[in-house]
């Protein structure tokens, strides 16, 4: 927009966060920082038991110890609150179970809460969580996901018949043709561990109830306020002007806190039976037990290949243990969706046949984490790929130039049906080789077999799924697919916005100060954004599904617009110009061609604010623009390419990574070190799934993995530095052309890192499908390899 | 419940006297009795680091020492790091985009300072062995390595009159 | 996750603090450096209804060397062990083995004494000590008494102290000349318990064989395992590839550990080997420096 005049200034550099001084100094503003007078804190009985009947509940002893205020049981709870349902109806035939706040008749997942406890300190919480007594008649556990599915086995949910929450599946193209004409036919099954998103803030919340109003504020550690406020409300029956819902600084987030969870609605109950502020802070036994889980998968695979190594058909089935519920209210049946839908990827596959079965299980509830399916489907593709190459002796970049979408097939559709209009494939990868050394790699891959060390080199080309508009909302959920902001320039001349998207560590506050700085002509210093506070900010969705950056700089530049279309009109009033020829640069606000002309954004603030009993009538006084954006499309799609090189030791199996190159394509970027950090970070927790992370429960849906000494989450020390390089290839259907970034390094880690791992094996006959890749799956595999090696010591 | 102790320390050079429960961590301590929530508590059973203070100098977990346990000693916290402004490991984590939510901050900070008192030019690798004990699960650790190097440049050139301890 | 209610005691001498162990007997617990009470009380899989602090007990901390042999305060701090010229001089197996354990925080509080008392059987410094040949003394209400530490370790978490004795003291025997020792883990992430680890001492005759030797293992049994048959094969050899490679082999045909979520048996057993290899070739490359 020529008339706003301002070149970009802070967009495209790596400006330093506004978020940072708090932070580093302690002065954080996190949930558990908040004290309310009077408040008490909750904690919870929780089940002991995977599947089974609760007999009897006794919560006098309780009661009486000093310093408990109250005891909430399950059915109290019940009676206070509406239950609720993880239903999307866009997934045709899907069912799940009403949930309840607390346990009813069964517990059905180790951790379930039972009865909840309120209490001078969390200390004494505690202490009166011990004296309740409840007797429970175990059920055998349904833990694993093929078996949940066979006729006979216990049902979780009587009434619902069976353990199956969703079947759905696709068959698109001419999949049994080309199945038919295929050089080679290659099967695989995939196993993928439980995982699960372990924020360093655990999940946090404070309610407070003021009953003489009817109001509920709610201060929560979370994404997404007013999807909460609107959950709140249909659940607590308050009506929805009378809650607000306030995240403050949230410590990590990656899809954790961005559902329904029981004890949230417990706690709020208990504020408002008690009328006192309540505080519940989950400890970290009860994250690894009550967090969502993500990513319980197997996937059967096979893919038709030609001799020259087109794919030329897939057939995918894929089965996915989600817990005993389906999730409210994103369900759990979209992170299954994802991996079969995405399966393709950046491939030119025309042919594919997929199935997807959703089931229940006495583990915890599954559902949303970072890069939601994609690290599955892309990591099933790339190794498909890499048997592929090695079968017929392509080289593995080979073979994925030859199926890689090329620039001048787009607007490109997906054998599913995607619609990629923007993207750069073959350009990401070429980039990646060039600057990973692939070539030099090899050379020191052949060296080093001779010298019997193991390095491995692995590729992956993905698509990231970004911006999602309309998503959730057309399933019936409450959850916006639109996001909003308010730019208002205060009277002082600098700027205040309110963003609907939050920020939980990635920057979003310094992102959006860019956009608006440069849209108003003004330093980032002079924008104060805000975000977070269902009682400030203009409606939003939040942020999920790398949606933050793309939808809240839409609506801060629409917002930017209409403030400065006020500005201009008031100054060219002022000055006694053409509105349309006034432009803000600088902090000014001139008359094209003629700078002496000018007044500054403070002069024109006064005269609005202050003497606007001056200004014609028909001239709105006013600064202050709201906007809502949702874009064009329903999906933004993101792309790039991760070359990793690991060396195992084949004696230990310990994997090191040696190196680590991203190419990541998100469009113009707003801040290149954001991006970059996004890009780690979610690199490492790729890395994490991919070799780490695994919550282990035993065949009696007892949680093995309890604590942050088994549950391994990546540290520094295995570690590698990442380099991150860009291509920008703008989207021609979002304002400013930008892509969500945040979920791609995620995305990209585990199939780069297991065919890298592969590759290592490779002269011993093995190949893994199975993450994570322990120590001991390496070691087990090479222990029955065919080819026997000296080096693989049997 | 059980008798409760007095406890008089100092916490970052100004002296603090309480009566505490002898069941009350240090970190508990801090933040609730002591109002300083920068410490931060991501897993109480000793692994994540992010509760890590200084107690007499030396760094330590403030979930696995009791209050009681801290009376007469020195114990420093992110809040006493810098006396106004920002120290130098500060300043480098703001520099190099060390830090994304912030959760884990203060505990590496405090770490940090420990390690650069002991080992004033360490390499990646020790920098990045020295941090094995904070979970950071935003960053990744990339960019909080660069910092750390960039800080012990820093501090090499001109180290500052120490705030906390 | 907070602990339940305790009284709180810190006993100024030894004697008080033996005195208030054997008046609560099984309600009290000692408090060392806490690394590893702590996290159980915040948990609430230990509650002890006492807990006697022994930070604030007299003459519990020192390292003291006579005639190369080393005396070490039970209540000794495992950093200060870390960095002590004297260990690092006479005893370089234990900061090599310290560095291991935990993270700088970590053995800031965490005792020699605590690890020893608490006998994880993935812990390093059991292994170390034992493979030292370390005497554990023993204070109780009938005084003191001292043992070889391969019969102080009895099971998991479990070992030959009483419940009123407190562990003041290890005493470490003086190495031979031309001593190389090696302390060597697998563990999943830097600072993690090992999966399995070894500790080797290996002395050089003034022959050029081998003479004392050593081998004492952790995380493949409930306590740590010494293969005696291992220490017998290279003692009176000079030891080279092959038979570095026979031990790797008897050690994985000797032991028998148990898998566990972080590892199988038969990962165990295997590795078990290999970093026996991996440390005795290590350890005797370093007795010409010793
Ligand atoms: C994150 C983390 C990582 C760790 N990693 C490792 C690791 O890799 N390897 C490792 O070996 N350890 C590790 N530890 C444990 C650490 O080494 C502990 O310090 C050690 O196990 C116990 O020593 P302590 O002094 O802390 O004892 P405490 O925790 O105070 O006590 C442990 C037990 O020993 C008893 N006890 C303590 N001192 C005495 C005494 N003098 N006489 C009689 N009984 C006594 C106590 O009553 C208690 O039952 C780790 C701990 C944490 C929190
Ligand atoms: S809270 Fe203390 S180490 Fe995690
Ligand atoms: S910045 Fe979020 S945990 Fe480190």
């Amino acid at each position: 927009m020529a008339t706003s005049g301002t070149r970009p200034r802070a967009v495209g550099r790596p400006v330093k966060r506004v978020e940072d001084g708090r932070l580093l100094a302690g002065q954080g503003r996190f949930v558990d920082d908040l004290h309310l007078p009077r408040m008490v804190h909750a904690a919870f009985v929780r089940s002991p038991h995977a599947h089974a009947r609760v007999r009897h509940v006794s919560v006098s002893r309780a009661l009486a110890l000093p310093g408990v205020v109250a005891v909430l049981t399950a059915d109290e709870a019940a009676r206070l609150c509406h239950p609720w349902r993880g239903i999307l109806t866009d997934y045709v035939g899907m069912k799940t179970a009403l949930q309840y706040p607390l346990a009813l008749d069964k517990v059905r997942y180790v951790g379930e809460p039972v009865v909840a406890v309120a209490a001078a300190d969390r200390y004494v919480a505690e202490d009166a969580c011990d004296l309740v007594e409840v007797e429970y008649e175990t059920l055998p556990a349904v833990v694993d996901p093929e078996a949940a599915m066979r006729p006979g086995t216990p049902l979780i949910h009587e009434e619902l018949g069976d353990n199956v929450i969703y079947r759905g599946g696709f068959d698109k193209g001419e999949v049994d043709q080309a199945f038919a004409r295929a050089h080679r036919v290659y099967r695989d099954r995939f196993v993928v561990g439980r995982q699960t998103c372990v924020a360093l803030e655990p999940r946090s919340l404070v309610a407070a109830y003021e009953p003489r109003e009817g109001s509920l504020s709610v201060w929560i550690s979370s994404q997404v306020p007013h999807m909460m406020q609107a959950i709140f409300a249909r659940i607590l029956g308050l009506p929805e002007q009378k809650i607000r819902v306030v995240a403050p600084d949230v410590g990590g987030s990656f899809g954790l806190k961005i559902h329904c969870y029981s004890d949230d609605v417990a706690a709020c109950l208990l504020a408002m039976r008690l009328g006192r502020p309540v505080k519940w802070i989950a400890d970290r036994l009860e994250s690894f037990a009550t967090d969502i889980h993500c990513r319980e998968h197997l996937v059967d695979v096979e893919a038709a290949v030609s001799a020259d190594g087109t794919v030329l058909g897939l057939r995918s089935r894929a089965i996915t243990g989600v817990g005993p519920w389906s999730c409210y209210p994103r369900s759990s049946v979209v992170e299954g969706n994802q991996v079969i839908r995405l399966l393709t990827g950046p491939y030119r596959i025309r042919n594919y046949k997929a199935e997807l079965n959703v089931v229940a299980q006495n583990k915890a509830l599954m559902s949303q984490y970072r890069a939601v399916g994609h690290p599955i489907a892309s990591m099933v593709m790339e190794s498909m790929l890499d048997r592929a190459a090695r079968d017929l002796q392509l080289d593995p970049v080979e073979i994925r130039r030859r199926n890689l979408v090329r620039r001048d097939e787009l607007p490109y559709t997906t054998a599913f049906g995607y619609v990629f209009e923007s993207g750069s494939y073959l350009e990401s990868l070429e980039l990646a080789l060039d600057k990973g050394g692939y070539a030099r790699w090899r050379e020191e891959q052949a060296r080093g077999r001779r010298e019997g060390r193991h390095l491995g080199i692995g590729l992956s080309c993905f698509i990231e799924l970004t911006a999602p508009g309309s998503f959730y909302g057309s399933g019936g959920a409450p959850i916006s697919a639109q996001d909003s902001a308010t730019v208002r320039v205060e009277p002082g001349g600098t700027v205040t916005a309110l963003i609907g998207v939050t920020n939980q560590g990635q920057g979003a506050h310094t992102a959006f100060a860019q956009i608006i700085a440069d849209q108003l002509g003004v330093s980032v210093e002079d924008v104060n954004v805000m975000s977070g506070d269902t009682a400030l900010v203009p409606y939003g969705g939040g942020t999920s599904g790398s949606r933050g950056a793309v939808l809240g700089a839409g609506a801060s530049i629409l917002a930017c617009r209409a403030v400065a279309e006020k500005v201009r009109r008031i100054a060219g009033h002022l000055l006694e110009a053409a509105p349309d020829d006034v432009e803000l640069r600088d902090g000014k606000v001139s008359v094209r061609g003629a700078p002496d002309r000018s007044l500054t954004l403070a002069d024109i603030g006064f005269r609005v604010y202050y003497q606007s009993d001056k200004l014609p009538r028909d001239l709105e006084p006013s600064l202050e623009a709201t906007a809502h954006y949702t874009p064009a499309r329903p999906i933004t799609w993101a792309n790039g390419v991760h070359m990793v090189v690991v060396e195992v030791d084949v004696e230990t199996g310990l994997v090191k990574i040696l190196r680590y190159v991203t190419v990541e394509d998100c469009g113009p970027m707003i801040n290149p070190a954001l991006v970059a950090e996004q890009v780690r970070g979610a690199v490492v927790q790729g890395i994490g799934s991919t070799l780490y992370e695994h919550v282990v429960y035993d065949a009696e849906g007892q949680l093995l993995t309890r604590t942050l000494m088994d549950y391994l989450v990546p540290g520094a020390a295995e570690m590698p530095d990442i380099e991150v390089h860009h291509l920008e290839t703008p989207s021609p259907f979002t304002l400013g052309g930008f892509k969500g970034i945040a979920e791609a390094g995620t995305a990209g880690a585990p199939g780069a890192i297991l065919n890298a791992v592969n590759d290592a094996l490779a002269p011993f006959g093995v190949r893994l499908t199975r993450q994570p890749i322990t120590p001991d799956l390496i070691r087990s595999a090479l222990r029955q390899a065919p080819a026997l090696n000296r080096d693989g010591r049997r | 419940m059980a008798e409760r102790h007095v406890v008089r320390l100092t916490v970052n050079g100004e002296s603090v006297e309480r009566l505490v429960e002898p069941r009350k961590t240090l970190a508990d301590f801090l933040r609730q009795d002591v109002e300083l929530t920068g410490t931060h508590l991501g897993c109480e059973h000793g692994v994540c680091g992010a509760c890590t203070v200084l107690l007499d100098g030396d760094p330590v977990r403030s979930c696995l020492l009791f209050a009681v346990q801290a009376d007469g000693a020195r114990v420093g916290t992110v809040e006493g790091l810098a006396h106004d402004g920002l120290h130098p490991i500060q300043e480098a984590f703001h520099d190099h985009f060390a830090l994304q939510c912030g959760y884990c901050t203060p505990g590496m900070l405090m770490t940090v300072h420990d390690l650069l008192q002991r080992s004033p030019s360490p390499t990646r690798e020790e920098i990045r062995k020295a941090l094995a004990g904070n979970i950071c699960r935003c960053t990744g650790y990339h960019a909080i390595v660069d910092a750390v190097e960039a800080a012990a440049a820093r501090l090499r050139a001109a180290p500052p009159r120490e705030a906390a301890r | 996750m907070k602990p339940a209610p305790f009284e709180y005691l810190a006993p100024r001498t030894v004697p008080e603090a033996v005195s208030l162990l054997a008046r609560h007997g099984e309600e009290a617990k000692l408090l060392a450096g806490g690394q590893s009470l702590v996290p159980l009380m915040n948990m609430r899989l230990a509650r002890p209804r006492r807990v006697i602090d022994l930070n604030r007990t007299q003459g519990l901390a020192y390292i003291r060397e006579v005639n190369g042999a080393l005396r070490i305060g039970g209540m000794t701090r495992q950093a200060t062990l870390e960095r002590s010229p004297v260990i690092g001089g006479r005893c370089p197996l234990l900061p090599e083995a310290l560095a291991l354990v935990g993270h700088p925080a970590i053995r800031s509080r965490g005792t020699i004494g605590g690890s020893l008392a608490h006998a994880d059987p993935a812990a390093e410094l059991p292994a170390a000590i034992a493979a030292l040949d370390g005497q554990i003394t023993a204070t109780g209400p009938r005084g003191e008494r001292t043992l070889p530490a391969t019969s102080f370790f009895l099971g998991v978490l479990t070992t030959a102290l009483a419940p009123d004795e407190v562990l003041t003291e290890i005493a470490l025997p003086a190495l031979p000349p031309r001593t190389g020792t090696c302390f060597l883990e697998v563990a999943r992430r830097h600072g993690d318990f090992a999966l399995v680890g070894v500790a080797v001492v290996v002395s050089r005759r003034s022959d050029g064989a081998c003479g004392h030797a050593r081998l004492v293992f952790c995380g493949v049994g409930p306590t740590p395992v010494r293969v005696a048959r291992a220490e017998a094969l290279v003692s009176g050899r000079r030891p080279d590839a092959a038979v570095f490679a026979a031990v790797e082999g008897l050690v994985r045909e000797t032991l028998q550990p148990d898998g566990d979520l972080h590892a199988s048996a038969d990962y165990r057993r295997e590795v078990a080997g290999v970093v026996a290899r991996r440390a005795l070739t290590t350890a005797w490359s370093r007795t010409n420096h010793g």
